[in-house]
């Protein structure tokens, strides 16, 4: 009987587990691939910099989530790049996502030699998170700093 | 001609007003910087000046919540112990606001330079004057200072190593580097590089 609760309770915590989002680790390249891709019409792509220990970070996530949320990903998709250690993805990123629902792609940046690309991403980015990348229609715009709902949706009124 | 004195007055206010809001362009390598006089942990006011026999400083901006700036305070330590001989001590500011982020007020400052032993002055940038006027946008962000006749020149901008994580797998130790290159009286090589790291957190304006 034991053996059986313990089955069910590590059946209930997989399943659990398979409804959040997988949160896929990257290097560098990939992300250097995700900003460089062209994406078919005018589809926006918004890349917001962030991580759990980020209290701003996380205070504008909502805005993110919603932006997301208002928006089929054909026409607007917004990817939360996670500078989290990648040691903590289970007993923390993974958890925070699934405890926020955030909904949005998130992916995990394992890397820690900042220099090598932070200028590539963009040469204003002092290396502060948060920071947003939006990219549509071969323009780009980057900003440093937490945004409030407004100035995240007057950022993307000017790629529409 | 007082309508001229007035304009010139507006103009200079605007300057000054844009000057003290929020993060502006700072100093660039080359430039000289500003002495300061800030309060310590120990309630008493430190600055440049006072360090008669300094070569130049280690200026870092840190603070007590950043988890990059704890992951650093190690390694700041040992910076000190090692250059503080040598001519280069460090001092530590804390360039953000205790409303804002009360982990980082002067008594929660206090605590945190006692439990680590920090063995530099820990300032704290109440007016963030000193910190707009440096240009620091991050913690950790360092700033090496080298003394000359002119006063403080600013030799390097950014990170302390390449390696948050692991100061013994950062194969690019940029602070050591530009010291030891300075020390040998040289330019520093890489002048200046930049890391993640926490945004100010600026007074509400």
């Amino acid at each position: 009987m034991k053996y059986i609760l313990c089955f069910s309770f590590l059946f209930l915590l997989t399943f659990s587990a398979a409804l959040a989002q997988e949160v896929e680790v990257i290097k560098y390249p990939q992300l250097e691939k995700l900003i460089k891709e062209k994406e078919k019409g005018g589809k926006v792509k918004v890349i917001n910099f962030w991580a759990t220990w980020c209290a701003p970070c996380v205070k504008e996530l909502p805005h993110f989530e919603a932006l997301q949320q208002a928006h089929p990903t054909s026409e607007l998709e917004v990817y939360l790049i996670s500078f989290d250690d990648v040691e903590k993805l289970e007993n923390r990123v993974k958890p925070f996502i699934k405890k926020r629902n955030i909904k949005s792609t998130v992916k995990l940046l394992d890397e820690t030699d900042y220099n090598a690309f932070i200028d590539k991403v963009d040469p204003a980015w002092s290396g502060a998170i948060p920071a947003t990348l939006v990219i549509a229609k071969g323009k780009r715009k980057f900003v440093e700093g937490e945004l409030s709902e407004a100035e995240l949706d007057k950022l993307i009124q000017e790629f529409k | 001609m007082k309508t001229m004195r007035m304009f010139l007055m507006a103009l200079m206010a605007v300057v000054l007003f844009s000057a003290a809001n929020g993060p502006g362009e700072g100093y660039k390598v080359g430039d000289y910087a500003t002495d300061f006089s800030l309060r310590n942990i120990d309630g008493k006011k430190v600055s440049l000046a006072q360090y008669k026999d300094a070569k130049g400083f280690i200026v870092v901006f840190t603070c007590n919540h950043c988890p990059y700036a704890k992951m650093y305070e190690d390694r700041i330590i040992e910076l000190h112990k090692t250059y503080a001989d040598k001519g280069y001590p460090v001092i530590a500011i804390n360039p953000n606001d205790g409303d804002k982020q009360p982990e980082d007020s002067f008594e929660n400052m206090q605590k945190r330079a006692k439990e680590k032993g920090f063995p530099f002055p820990y300032l704290h940038d109440a007016s963030q004057e000193i910190t707009t006027a440096y240009g620091a946008s991050r913690t950790p962000h360092v700033y090496l200072l080298n003394k000359d006749k002119k006063g403080y020149k600013v030799e390097y901008i950014g990170a302390i190593d390449n390696n948050h994580k692991d100061a013994d797998k950062a194969d690019q130790k940029y602070v050591e580097d530009a010291l030891g290159q300075l020390l040998a009286g040289k330019k520093p090589k890489t002048t200046s590089t930049k890391a993640i790291g926490c945004t100010i957190k600026w007074k509400e304006a």
